[in-house]
């Protein structure tokens, strides 16, 4: 994404947006520049867009609390507590110790772990929403995240209701060994609960979700949704360049060709997810159409539809 | 001819003596060199028992990656009477780096499944080095089917360097493929019991490790990554993978402490590649008594068994 051409524009501009960005060291700064498309942005409209710019549309990443506030009604919904786990239980040391990693990532973040949950109404619909933070040492699946997935699903099958992660990982948090690998079966087991009980879950794939996160429950959803051009795959592809020997094709392990390879139900922009996710849900639910989006009319009659364009699928 | 490791090479450089002895003895009748044959091969033997009572993680990594060890193919010889392989997931190809098939295991009727690395060059490409792609996981969640349909037990051979990072791989759904079959091994009415008897490498591993009892051989490696591939990551270099090796705690014993198998299985001294019908013999006794042990359990006990094993982990005595 970063290694783009410099094109005039960039080589004129460079100087100013540097000048910006020393503005927002200060907190002062308005503007943003999207690695996509390299345009300037009000930060304002990049937050009310969800984190999309408004230029080229592409998803820049979006902190879990920022996506609860987007979900639920009224932003309104109640943290569940983060699990308590062993803090290092491999005595794990590369460069740097792994609880010296894991200071910084709090510290950089301002949040504990990789993942977080909620429960909350979505248009009414009791629902338990995980969203993994791949800003928190890449996302990476420890014991922690397999806790906070497994006390998600506990909290949708106590309450009848659906469970949604957003899942954000470059894979197994390699820290922790095979306590890591280990949350691949247990987080399979809580899906496989939420399957006995008749729950509906549901998996957003963001950018980036691959390793063993994808290769356990992202891919064990009951439907699939990704963000547009959300990298998803199991393998890096670093790692299968190396192992072929050729240039990866166009669009490799991008939604939109992991949908139409048939891994994912629908590639869906964010503005949209809300609803998608309510109009799923309530269908699998068996709840009843949301009052704004009745087709019945004042009398009751049933007003036709099927003059309406089909959908484009 | 014998593969020797390189810290096998006192020991290549002591054998080497003894059968330069043997041929001069061979020529020479008048020579008489048992005295120092035994000498040497006294020496040879309590060396190896030294190597191989301390082999450090990295050390293991390597025997356990030794071309001489046994292979999946060698257990099914040597322990399945009656096999019968099966082949193809029924949507795509037949996967040579899973076997599959019907078979005997003293007597007792099993499905097995296992990883198959190769013996040669050509067998090696035929199984593609054990690196499954998502139609072999999806011929094992087919076996698994079966099994589960006429009640027999699972076991599973495990020896692989990870499931096949290709573009057709991933296009098929590698991911979705793993995530599948450890979904299989975790509602398999009936028992599955999961050996590793090489290496087993991450999620192309646990796709087929998810057992009620997981066994290691006593020099095997199961890991999140292979030691090479994290110290890339995380070193940011190729050449910290002893580092690795010892950070990530992949060894049997570790894994035994940290509760993620269940049991270990002894190698004769020098490493199961030394000893391979004695290694595979012993593997074929611990198996008859994990399956003893489940018999007679009913579908919702072994799935509760299993599932309550698996989320313990981690729970316990690491706080
Ligand atoms: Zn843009």
């Amino acid at each position: 994404m970063d290694n783009k051409p410099m094109n005039w524009l960039t080589r004129v501009v460079r100087p100013k947006i540097q000048a910006v960005f020393r503005m927002r060291d200060t907190g002062e700064s308005l503007w943003d520049k999207c690695p996509a498309c390299d345009q300037m942005i009000f930060q304002r409209d990049l937050i009310a867009a969800l984190n999309v710019c408004p230029n080229c549309q592409h998803h820049l990443r979006l902190d879990p609390k920022t996506r609860m506030d987007s979900l639920f009604d009224g932003a309104r919904y109640d943290w569940l507590d983060e699990p308590v786990v062993a803090a290092d239980p491999l005595k794990f040391r590369d460069q740097k110790r792994y609880p010296e990693r894991l200071r910084e990532a709090k510290r950089s973040t301002g949040r504990e772990e990789a993942m977080r949950a909620a429960s909350g109404h979505i248009d009414n619909l009791l629902c338990v929403v995980g969203v993994q933070d791949f800003s928190f040492m890449g996302g990476s699946m420890g014991m922690a995240v397999g806790e906070m997935f497994i006390a998600a699903a506990e909290k949708a099958r106590a309450l009848s209701a659906p469970l949604i992660i957003f899942a954000a990982s470059g894979g197994a948090r390699m820290q922790e060994g095979m306590l890591s690998l280990m949350q691949m079966p247990r987080t399979t087991i809580a899906i496989q609960m939420l399957r006995e009980a008749g729950l509906p879950y549901i998996v957003v794939l963001t950018d980036p979700t691959t390793g063993g996160v994808t290769a356990s429950y992202a891919m064990l959803g009951d439907v699939h949704i990704a963000e547009p051009n959300a990298l998803i795959g199991f393998a890096g592809q670093r790692v299968i360049m190396q192992t072929i020997r050729e240039k990866l094709p166009e669009g490799f392990q991008r939604a939109e060709t992991v949908r139409d390879k048939g891994m994912i139900d629908m590639v869906v922009h964010r503005k949209d997810i809300r609803q998608t996710l309510s109009r799923i849900l309530r269908m699998l639910m068996n709840k009843p159409l949301l009052p704004h989006g009745e087709r019945r009319n004042m009398n009751g009659a049933f007003t036709p539809i099927a003059l309406a364009a089909p959908p484009r699928i | 001819m014998r593969t020797y490791l390189d810290f096998e090479k006192p020991v290549a450089e002591l054998e080497d003596k003894i059968e330069e002895l043997r041929q001069l003895a061979a020529k020479d009748a008048s020579m008489t060199i048992s005295d120092e044959v035994a000498r040497l091969e006294s020496k040879a033997d309590s060396l190896l028992r030294q190597n191989y009572t301390r082999l450090t993680p990295w050390q293991k990594t390597q025997v356990a990656r030794h071309p001489n060890r046994p292979h999946c193919l060698d257990y099914i010889s040597q322990l399945v009477t009656d096999f019968t392989p099966l082949a193809g997931d029924r949507g795509f190809a037949e996967d040579k780096a899973i076997i599959g098939g019907l078979g005997r295991l003293n007597d007792r009727p099993i499905m097995l499944i296992g990883q198959e690395k190769g013996a040669d060059t050509e067998g090696r490409v035929r199984h593609n080095f054990g690196m499954a792609r998502p139609e072999g996981y999806r011929k094992a969640v087919r076996l698994m089917d079966l099994a589960e349909k006429f009640k027999l037990p699972v076991v599973t051979l495990i020896d692989t360097p990870g499931a096949y990072p290709g573009v057709g791989a991933e296009e098929r759904g590698q991911a979705e493929a793993i995530a599948r079959s450890t979904d299989r091994c975790l509602s398999l009415q009936t028992p599955l019991i999961a050996v590793i008897i090489g290496e087993g490498m991450s999620g192309g591993a646990i796709a087929l490790a998810a057992g009620n009892r997981v066994i290691m051989l006593e020099h095997a490696i199961y890991s999140v990554i292979s030691p090479e591939g994290c110290s890339s990551i995380l070193w940011r270099s190729a050449d910290k993978a002893k580092e690795a090796a010892s950070a990530m705690k992949l060894t049997a014993q570790e894994l035994l402490a940290l509760g993620v198998i269940d049991t270990i299985i002894p190698e004769p001294i020098g490493g199961a590649h030394r000893e391979p019908l004695q290694t595979i013999q012993q593997t074929g006794i611990v198996l008859e008594q994990a399956l003893a042990e489940l018999d007679g359990k009913s579908a919702s006990e072994i799935i509760t068994a299993r599932r309550e094993k698996f989320l313990a982990m981690g729970r316990q005595g690491l706080l």
